[in-house]
């Protein structure tokens, strides 16, 4: 029998809760009456770094958001870590797209990072000055600094992601969901958000990202997870970031060339 | 001297408590791009103290807060569910809202027999702050004067109380409401409840309104939902002094509202005194006339700061 | 007395305000839909509140020139003044400052109506008991109306309905898709510009039937009652100049029947009655339709992954999907397929599979686009097409449970 690929069916069945620092199971999302997300399977192991690709309205945000609890969600289920989001909140950070918000916000670069410390701040309990420093260590790791007195509505586009990144960073989260972290930054903040994101892969943290640009998959990820409304395929780039899933995921969209030009798994 | 305290004193308290009630919560509301909740809870307010009175028979303050509380409400409520129901945007929602329950308090009114009460429209919108005189007062001194005192309009107790819980309430959410005002998204994946913390927000917008309609009036509410917070807006690029900002602002256009509507007219050698709610509304406005077009943050960012 | 009414035979001045109310009502309708398909219907509160200062100051000043200050025409050239400056200083708010335009809207609308609630204070103490036709434009009176002003009303509301008439085109398409518009060579600026005017016009008129306060009710009432019954904008605006139409020629007629039936009320309770069956009724997006379609559509996301997790052999995680499958008699209540629920379940299968594999062809790029994880492979491409598929995937096989 040939393979059909529905994720979840490697062959065993999976524990709900499950392993790894994200499980997903059956997640459908739906904005009116059709699917943004058809019954979704992730599962991302504790350690990893892992891209989720797919073209344009594929769900790839949606996908992130319900996990999280963001959106609304029709059927299906998420662990972290083993166990429902609320367990381990402090564990997960979100890293939203860089455009969801006003950036014309009267506040400061620090305040928004500070933003992070929530969970220890809660409503009323005074800024110290060692959350001030993890806020500013966050900025530091980043690159932004000496830029934490600045209005953010001053700030680059390049320069906001590094904001929102440090904001998750300041939270000490052992998983980062980041929903396109590298759309419309320029090259060198691209880099300096790589250069972050391995660090923490390299401390053992994991990290998902919704990303887009195809030609740098192989370079940046270990794990790539393909989408198109349902989880086309998923696993290590050398075996899930092939031609045929490539193919399933972007269809006529991506000619034999584009892909022929990319650095695949199995060939 | 004494005339001022008997005459002056407590409207200008009364004003000034009702101005910096609705600016603390309204801050918020224009943030999150929701300044006309201000405009439809105020609306709302009459059909709620009509029904209050057609329910009671009375025109005591308490039903009459119920009532104008309940209606707000329930006007928010509709709100949601005509704009989640029908897919309907939010300002078209609301026009529906609280022009339908508007019509319906006037309706109300018209058909039952209120000649005998002071309650009609012209009241709900323009209130009677003038009226609210200390009469039990004699001077400064009478302050220290517990007998006195108990004769002060309990109109001054009800927007001092409603001015310390909108203190409090900014005070205490302070954090979720700032958090989830920039970036939504990210306040619930931190576990921030936003939906009922939106709620809480347009429901503490309403207590204010409706302790503040009957001393001031619905259009003085409205403007100071909105007119403070956002000459507040313009001044400053940070939260919190736009926050304290705001209050003073409200402050400051109640005060001077007040005194340009009882002395202005003498000092134009007219002899009456014009409406106070209706001159603060225009003080306010004009102030952020100002602040438009002389505020040092006026301008979007990203846009060239001077010219 | 309703009947008469109705028929136009309740005297000739009730006649004219009934047919100048309905006038008044299609006009605001359709003018309103253009605003609203450009998300803006709370501009024209601030429109209607801005009127009161123009009317009082055209008062002061046709008295200070010796007038009797309640000349209609004089008044509401006042209010357009007011209103007018009122709707730039709007836009220039919106355009200049960070403002939004809601912040925009409330500030200009109260401080307006403040300066003209200080006016009217000025008035009452110019000489007692003048001011009473100017307070009557707050909610509007229709009774013991000049047939001057009656006339006035009806050649107005017939004047709007006949320039909603002539610009619907261009403001259907600029309220439809801006960008468009543009490329097309319709100036979208001076057609905004238009819109703004009718929708003052509008106010202009109504202010003496229902009110300022209440005239927002029928520029924003009708066009989204019927957004309802149509998804095509030149339509929308049609049924909610109909709306309009019937709530003021009803509202007046009602009002003119009976003692303490105050017009602007009944007409935008007409009209609210009238949103309110539409919410609940009207067929696609209406509230109960709505509903039912979400129950049925949860329904089918359901059953499929349950039929997709019983063919690949997992367990049926969520009790909702189980109980949907034991009632379809497709498994047991614990989760063990039946025989119907096997062939279902390879049938799922089977079309998830003819899917993917179309999905990699560029021939189905098309058809593959409409994949939901719902629809049936049988309804985008043909049978020929199918049996394709089915030759690349490989023989057919049924599922092993």
């Amino acid at each position: 029998m040939k393979a059909i690929k529905l994720a979840a069916s490697e062959g065993r069945a999976v524990h709900p809760a499950g392993e790894g620092a994200l499980v997903v199971r059956g997640l459908t999302v739906s904005y009116g009456e059709a699917p943004a997300v058809f019954s979704a399977d992730l599962t991302v192991p504790e350690g990893s770094m892992t891209a989720i690709v797919g073209p344009n309205g594929a769900g790839k945000s949606t996908l992130l958001k319900a996990a999280l609890g963001v959106t609304p969600r029709l059927s299906g289920q998420a662990h972290f870590f083993g166990e429902p989001l609320g367990q381990v909140r402090r564990r997960v950070a979100y890293v939203p797209q860089r455009a969801s918000v006003d950036w014309d916000f009267p506040t400061r670069v620090l305040d928004v990072v500070l933003m992070g410390l929530w969970r220890d701040l809660g409503l009323l309990r005074p800024v110290r000055a060692r959350h001030r420093q993890a806020a500013l260590d966050a900025l530091a790791r980043v690159g932004m600094a000496d830029l934490s007195d600045r209005q953010i509505g001053q700030l680059s586009g390049g320069q906001q992601q590094r904001v929102f990144l440090a904001r998750s960073l300041a939270q000490g989260a052992d998983l980062y969901l980041l929903d396109e972290p590298f759309a419309g930054v320029d090259a060198a903040t691209e880099r300096a958000i790589i250069d972050v994101l391995k660090a923490l892969r390299d401390e053992g943290r994991t990290v998902v990202a919704v990303h887009h640009d195809l030609s740098t998959v192989a370079d940046y990820f270990d794990r790539v997870a393909l989408m198109n409304v349902r989880v086309i395929t998923e696993g290590p780039v050398a075996d899930a970031f092939t031609r045929e899933a490539l193919q399933e995921a972007y269809g006529g969209r991506l000619a034999t060339v584009q892909i022929d030009q990319l650095r695949l798994g199995a060939t | 001297m004494s005339d001022f305290v008997v005459l002056s004193l407590v409207p200008m308290g009364i004003g000034a408590f009702a101005a910096v009630a609705c600016a603390l919560p309204g801050n918020f509301l224009i943030l999150r791009r929701q300044a006309l909740i201000g405009d439809a809870i105020s609306h709302v307010v009459l059909p709620g103290i009509v029904a209050a009175f057609l329910v009671t028979g009375t025109v005591a303050a308490l039903p009459m807060l119920a009532g104008a509380a309940g209606a707000a409400v329930v006007a928010v409520l509709l709100i949601e569910a005509i704009r989640r129901l029908g897919r309907i945007e939010p300002g078209a929602a609301m026009g529906v809202v609280f022009t339908a329950m508007f019509a319906g308090g006037v309706l109300l009114l018209e058909r039952s027999d209120t000649s005998s009460v002071h309650l009609d429209v012209e009241h709900a919108l323009y209130g009677n702050l003038e009226s609210l005189i200390w009469l039990d007062a004699t001077g400064w001194s009478s302050l220290l004067d517990s007998e006195a005192l108990v004769g002060l309009p309990p109109e001054l107790l009800r927007t001092a109380v409603a001015c310390g819980a909108m203190i409090l309430f900014v005070a205490l959410l302070w954090r979720p409401l700032k958090i989830s005002t920039f970036d939504e998204g990210y306040a619930r994946s931190l576990g921030v409840r936003t939906v009922p913390l939106g709620l809480a927000l347009v429901v503490a917008a309403a207590v204010a309104a409706v302790a503040a309609f009957d001393a001031v009036g619905s259009i003085l509410v409205i403007a100071m939902f909105i007119c403070p917070p956002a000459t507040a807006r313009l001044m400053t690029n940070r939260l919190e002094r736009q926050v304290l900002l705001s209050a003073v602002i409200a402050a400051v256009a109640a005060l001077a509202g007040y005194v340009f509507a009882g002395y202005g007219p003498l000092w134009l050698g007219r002899a009456d005194a014009v409406s106070a709610a209706g001159m603060i509304a225009t003080i306010s406005g004009l102030m952020l006339g100002v602040a438009c077009v002389a505020a040092p943050h006026r301008r979007r960012a990203g846009e060239p700061a001077a010219g | 007395m309703l009947w008469e009414a109705l028929t136009l035979q309740a005297g000739y001045n009730a006649a004219l305000v009934a047919v100048g109310a309905g006038l008044l009502g299609t006009a605001a309708g359709a003018a309103g839909t253009f605003l609203f398909l450009r998300k803006r219907a709370l501009v024209s509160d601030a429109i209607s509140h801005a009127t009161l200062p123009g009317v009082a100051l055209a008062f002061m000043v046709m008295v200070a020139f010796g007038g009797d200050g309640r000349w209609l025409p004089g008044l509401l050239l006042g209010s357009a003044l007011s209103a007018g400056l009122g709707l730039l200083a709007v836009q220039w708010i919106s355009d200049r400052t960070r403002l939004n335009e809601d912040a925009a809207i409330g500030a200009i609308l109260s401080s307006f109506f403040g300066l003209g609630v200080v006016l009217l204070t000025v008035i009452q103490t110019m000489s007692s008991g003048r001011q009473a036709g100017i307070e009557d434009f707050l909610l509007g009176a229709t009774a013991g109306m000049l047939m001057s002003e009656a006339t006035t009303i009806a050649v107005g509301g017939g004047l709007a309905v006949a320039a909603t008439l002539l610009l619907r085109r261009p403001m259907t398409v600029v309220a439809f898709d801006p960008g468009y518009a543009a490329a097309s060579g319709i100036d979208v600026r001076r057609i905004d510009l238009a819109t703004m005017a009718l929708v003052l016009a509008v106010t202009i008129i109504g202010l003496k039937v229902v009110g300022l306060i209440l005239i927002v009710a029928l520029l924003i009432i009708p066009p989204v009652a019927a957004r309802f019954w149509s998804e095509r904008a030149g339509h929308v605006a049609t049924i909610a100049g109909v709306i309009g139409g019937v709530s003021g020629y009803l509202g007046a007629a009602i009002s003119a029947s009976a003692p303490d039936l105050p017009t602007g009320p009944i007409v935008v309770l007409v009209a609210f009655a009238v949103f309110c069956l539409s919410l609940a009724f009207a067929p696609g997006r209406g509230v109960l339709a709505a509903f039912l379609r979400h129950r049925r559509f949860q329904r089918r996301v359901h059953l499929r992954q349950g039929l997709l997790a019983l063919a690949q052999g997992q367990p049926v995680l969520e009790r909702y999907t189980l109980r949907l499958l034991a009632r379809a008699g497709l498994a047991r209540g614990d989760g063990v397929p039946t025989e119907a629920g096997r062939a279902q379940a390879a049938r799922a299968l089977r079309d998830e599979a003819r899917w993917s594999e179309a999905r990699k062809l560029h021939a189905h790029e098309t058809a593959a686009g409409r994949y939901d994880g719902l629809t049936p492979i049988e309804a985008v491409l043909t049978p020929d097409e199918i049996r394709e598929l089915d030759r690349r995937i490989g023989a057919p096989h049924a599922v092993t449970p």
